[in-house]
């Protein structure tokens, strides 16, 4: 079996980045940036053929479950299952569907670019940094690559360390409160999800007292719950998942560590690991607890909270003087969509809501890199200190519109077709919410057009903005890639939606049997051995 | 050998560990008086190590009775099994890891009396013979012989009040509570006729849930054991008297006494005391989540990272707690290992604040340990990774501890207690992350503020061991997961009734 046909890819690609973060710690300050950089370029050349061959290949998976019969997994790739705390029935277990895959690549191709877009940023503590952010990437991949639920649980924590000294070492003048403020916000919903996962987990065993332990996910997708069972658990599961998406009332800790983090630590923040929730929706919480989630309340729950996150955040956004603060909350407004996209529960949806989590997470860190690249030259970020600098700094201008424009979601470009997609599966079962919806487009033009009038347009009135150099070729260097996933996704998507179709119409499916399920009679799962998909 | 417990060569070999550890503590003693050139000089090197050196052959005696473990009756005044064997373990190791920390540090502090070594030994000998009692006098004895010996160890720094306040508080409340404990063996005597635990398992099993002289000794027995694991609120000795002590004696302390203690709560609790379960389980239940919520919310406030760490060891007490009302044998399981992991994490943390003592004076208030992992890479990711073991977080033991505790505690169908112990957790991060924004993310006064502290080797040695140790624990746990759930199969022989009055 090659690489790409084996689970050694996903190994490799969570591993190398760890080997490359104990490197930068060995070597000395000016080579630890060079170390990080070949890291992350050989991440992203190991891992952009997988686009390739995940085409080809159909998935060659199958998974044992505890009855001994093995079942063919068609949607996955690249699986391994080798025993870690066996006596727990925890296995390392990875694989790689159309769900996961472009969170890998996304993960894959911005770590190259932070590295780049810190190579002046940071000037203390070099080492230490670098192998922050690549120790970062591990826990990131590990989650997007899990199918064992107590092994996807801890690349979810695993991940919180490096991001809380990322915030907290590197990161503005109120760095402590954000990282503090993030670090506990996140474990306190994280931790409500271990019980859930210990619950389930023990259920299985009740439910099947031959099977012995298991954390499989596969394994515990064919566990009989109660509905007042399936309830507490979407509920433990939804809040993990809600505060890092984060969903509309969980999401003050977002402007907070995006405002205070350095400039890399906004890219991944804003790039994946916000991702991680709405994934985390989408391969747990819906399939694993399908009553309640199908449930209407549940349902309607997530539309209004959708449709708050949309609408109020970009009022919010439209008033903030901080520039970071105001594109931190337009990412709160971007996810308002995925949520509209994912509970709509069709495929144009979720397919949206998958091509809106790509489109945000290179639109959003273009942003980000930018302002960053504007601190760098005028160390602030607040909106009154720009003015007229289309004059002093063009192409700096230029890229700044297209990522606004990207950001908003013009034709032509990724956010569009996303929103697109999410407003059309919407539209389908719940018409009112995606014309309310729709009108956040309209709100992001208002907080965006704005922005970008204050910083480049205007009249150069300040002198502090005469003067200042453009940007230079390795800057260039990180923003052209952006650019031009920004374009490809926005006029040719079908390779990306291809590759996630299959993996969607089978969650659909899940979710439509769950709901005329609930239409008939509650569950009553009969304790004899479940059948696997 | 089978170990029938009818004649007197019997104990001795089931009390192998304890003989030879006493005899080495005599041994060293002696040597103590003949090395010293002036009464009131400073003892020799060679007592501290030649102390340490007694943990081999102890240990060694301890593994050597595994074999004879497997065997053994299960009626003697000592129990010789696996439980006790895996606890004696624990306890070697505090006393090792204790005992490296106060190398450097009686030195520094002026304390360096041979006496001290040889108390710290016979205190382990005291552990370890509670840890096997299974008759309550022996348990009384071990316990007295622990206390005093710990007692003086408070009180040992002299010229320091607060060393003497310290010992003084602890030996009222300690003596109180012996005498707590004492009057409760004395009413469980009177309403059963025995005072040993085989004896009276079968007995709490038949009809004596309405006794209420029995209940009431039992309570006092819960008193007393309270006071001695330090569970809220029985815990208002615990933080001067922390305090007060010499560090290596307060993480001695916090991780041996408790050790010892909880092997005794275990051994009469859940398990002898099983037949009557109904009428502890709500006291424990609540003992469990004040101890939880209440060393945890106080925890919050303290300015010293040792009076932090103290709190903290209470805080502790209300997880292993929650073990102990997991009325399963994942239960005790999930107890020893996570005493393994608290064992490690507690000395290393203590360590730390041995380490971070500069001119002869240790430095424990928060700011002491502004910008301290940048000037100390080494002793500050070793401090970060305890931190984080304490807190629960993943990739440390504390981690696998604590999920095979919430394991224990769902499996028995406690959901509330599972939810509370991690809502008990999040407060407990912001105490012990408030260490490592300081130690990372603040900078520190000066340039050299932490380069030039007096760290000695042993210290250094003994919190980088545990802190790897601690990471050990997380990647491969597999081991000892299986020796912690072999060690209680023998705890249930007795035919405690637990599982099925339960179920």
């Amino acid at each position: 079996m090659s690489f790409y046909q084996s689970h050694w890819v996903l190994t490799f690609l969570i591993f190398a980045p760890l080997v490359g973060a104990a490197f930068c710690l060995l070597v000395s300050v000016e080579r630890a940036k060079w170390v990080a950089l070949v890291t992350g370029l050989v991440e992203f050349v190991v891992a952009a053929p997988i686009f390739y061959y995940f085409q080809t290949a159909s998935g060659n998976c199958s998974v044992t479950s505890p009855f001994g019969q093995t079942h063919p997994l068609p949607l996955f790739h690249n699986c391994v299952a080798a025993p870690w705390i066996p006596g727990w029935g925890i296995y390392y277990r990875l694989g790689l569907d159309g769900i996961s895959l472009f969170m890998v690549l996304l993960t894959a191709f911005l770590l190259p670019l932070t590295v780049l877009g810190s190579w002046t940023y940071i000037q203390s503590r070099q080492k230490s940094y670098y192998a922050m952010l690549l120790a970062l990437t591990t826990g990131v991949i590990g989650v997007f690559v899990s199918l064992d639920m107590f092994l996807f649980y801890i690349f979810w924590e695993m991940m919180l360390i490096p991001m809380y000294f990322l915030i907290g070492v590197w990161g503005g003048k109120e760095r402590i409160y954000a990282a503090v403020k993030f670090f506990i916000y996140t474990t306190a919903g994280s931790l409500l999800m271990l019980v859930g996962i210990l619950y389930l987990h023990l259920r299985y065993q009740v439910a099947y007292p031959g099977a012995g332990p298991t954390f499989s996910y596969f394994d515990l997708l064919h566990t009989p719950l109660s509905p007042t069972e399936q309830w507490f658990l979407f509920a433990a599961f939804a809040i993990a998942f809600c505060i890092k998406v984060p969903v509309f009332p969980f999401h003050t800790w977002l402007p907070a560590a995006h405002t205070q983090a350095p400039t890399a630590g906004s890219v991944v923040l804003a790039g994946v690991l916000l991702k991680m929730g709405t994934y985390g929706l989408l391969r747990f919480a819906l399939p694993l607890f399908p009553l309640a989630a199908v449930d209407h309340r549940t349902v309607m729950l997530f539309m209004v909270l959708g449709l708050i996150g949309i609408i109020y955040t970009a009022m919010v956004a439209a008033v903030q003087p901080n520039s970071k603060r105001l594109v931190a909350y337009t990412s709160v407004a971007h996810l308002g969509f995925a949520i509209l996209g994912i509970f709509a529960f069709n495929l144009q949806g979720i397919q949206g809501a998958l091509i809106l989590m790509i489109a945000h997470g290179v639109s959003t860190p273009m942003l980000f890199f930018l302002l960053g690249m504007l601190y760098e030259r005028r160390h602030t970020y607040e909106l009154e200190d720009f003015g007229g600098l289309a004059a002093s700094i063009p192409i700096f201008a230029v890229m700044l519109v297209f990522a606004a424009f990207a950001s908003i979601g013009l034709p032509g470009t990724s956010g569009f077709v996303s929103e697109f997609l999410v407003l059309i599966g919407t539209f389908r079962v719940h018409p009112w919410v995606a014309l309310i919806g729709a009108t956040g487009v309209i709100f992001a033009a208002y907080y965006m057009l704005p922005m970008v009038q204050k910083v480049i347009f205007n009249a150069l009135k300040k002198p502090a903005n005469r003067g200042i150099p453009d940007l230079n070729a390795r800057e260039i260097a990180v923003l052209v890639p952006l650019v031009v996933v920004i374009l490809w996704i926005g006029v040719f998507p079908q390779p990306f939606l291809q590759r996630m179709e299959p993996a969607v119409n089978h969650l659909v499916e899940q979710l439509q049997t769950a709901k005329s399920a609930t239409a008939s009679v509650a569950l009553s799962a009969p304790a004899s051995a479940p059948s696997h998909r | 050998m089978t170990l029938q417990f009818t004649s007197q060569t019997d104990y001795f070999w089931a009390l192998l560990p304890e003989i030879v550890l006493s005899l080495w503590a005599m041994l060293v003693l002696l040597i103590d008086v003949f090395q010293k050139g002036h009464r009131s000089g400073p003892s020799r090197p060679i007592i501290a190590w030649l102390s340490l050196a007694g943990v081999v052959p102890t240990a060694l005696a301890n593994l050597w009775l595994m074999g004879p473990a497997r065997t053994a009756s299960p009626g003697g005044m000592v129990a010789a099994d696996d439980f006790a064997i895996f606890t004696n373990f624990i306890i070697l190791l505090a006393a090792a890891l204790s005992i490296l920390l106060s190398i450097g540090h009686v030195d520094e502090e002026e304390i360096n009396r041979g006496e001290y070594y040889v108390l710290m030994l016979f205190g382990a000998v005291g552990m370890m013979l509670m840890a096997a009692a299974r008759d309550l006098i022996v348990m009384f004895l071990a316990l007295e012989l622990m206390s005093i010996s710990v007692y003086v160890l408070t009180g040992f720094n002299r010229k320091d009040p607060r060393s003497g306040e310290g010992a003084i508080k602890y030996f009222l409340l300690g003596a109180f509570s012996s005498a707590f404990f004492l009057y409760g063996i004395a009413l469980v005597f009177g309403s059963t006729g025995s005072t040993n635990l085989s004896v009276i398992t079968p007995l709490v099993g038949n009809g004596l849930a309405g006794n209420a002289m029995f209940l009431i000794g039992a309570a006092l027995l819960l008193v007393g054991l309270g006071f001695k694991v330090a569970a809220v609120p029985f815990h208002m000795w615990a933080p001067d008297a922390y305090d007060g002590a010499p560090t290596p004696i307060a993480a001695f302390m916090a991780t041996g006494v408790k050790a010892a203690a909880f092997a005794a709560f275990i051994r009469i609790f859940p398990i002898a005391f099983a037949g009557v379960y109904v009428s502890w389980h709500a006291v424990l239940w609540w003992l469990a989540v004040l101890t939880m919520f209440g060393a945890n919310l106080i925890a919050l406030t303290e300015g010293s990272v040792k009076r932090m760490l103290a709190y903290s060891s209470i805080a502790h007490a209300g997880y292993l707690l929650v073990a102990l009302l997991s009325a399963n044998p994942l239960g005790p399981a999930a107890f020893l290992f996570y005493l393994l992991v608290y064992t490690l994490m507690t000395v290393g943390a203590f360590g730390m604040v041995v380490a971070n003592s500069r001119g002869g004076r240790e430095r424990v208030a928060l700011e002491d340990y502004a910008g301290f992992g940048w000037q100390q890479p080494l002793l500050g990711f070793a401090f970060a990774v305890l931190l984080f073991s304490l807190a629960g977080f993943p990739l440390t033991g504390g981690f696998i501890g604590k999920l095979y505790i919430l394991r224990a505690a769902l499996v028995s169908r406690q959901r509330t207690l599972a939810v509370l112990l991690v809502l008990a957790s999040v407060i407990s991060y912001f105490y012990y992350l408030r260490v490592v924004i300081l130690m990372y993310m603040r900078p520190a006064p000066a340039e050299d503020s932490h380069r030039a502290i007096a760290v000695s080797g042993t210290t250094k040695f003994a919190v980088v061991a545990a802190a790897f140790l601690v990471l050990l624990l997380f990647f491969v746990p597999g081991p000892v997961l299986g020796a912690a759930q072999q060690s209680v199969a023998s705890l249930f022989h007795t035919g405690s009734p637990l599982l099925g009055a339960l179920h």
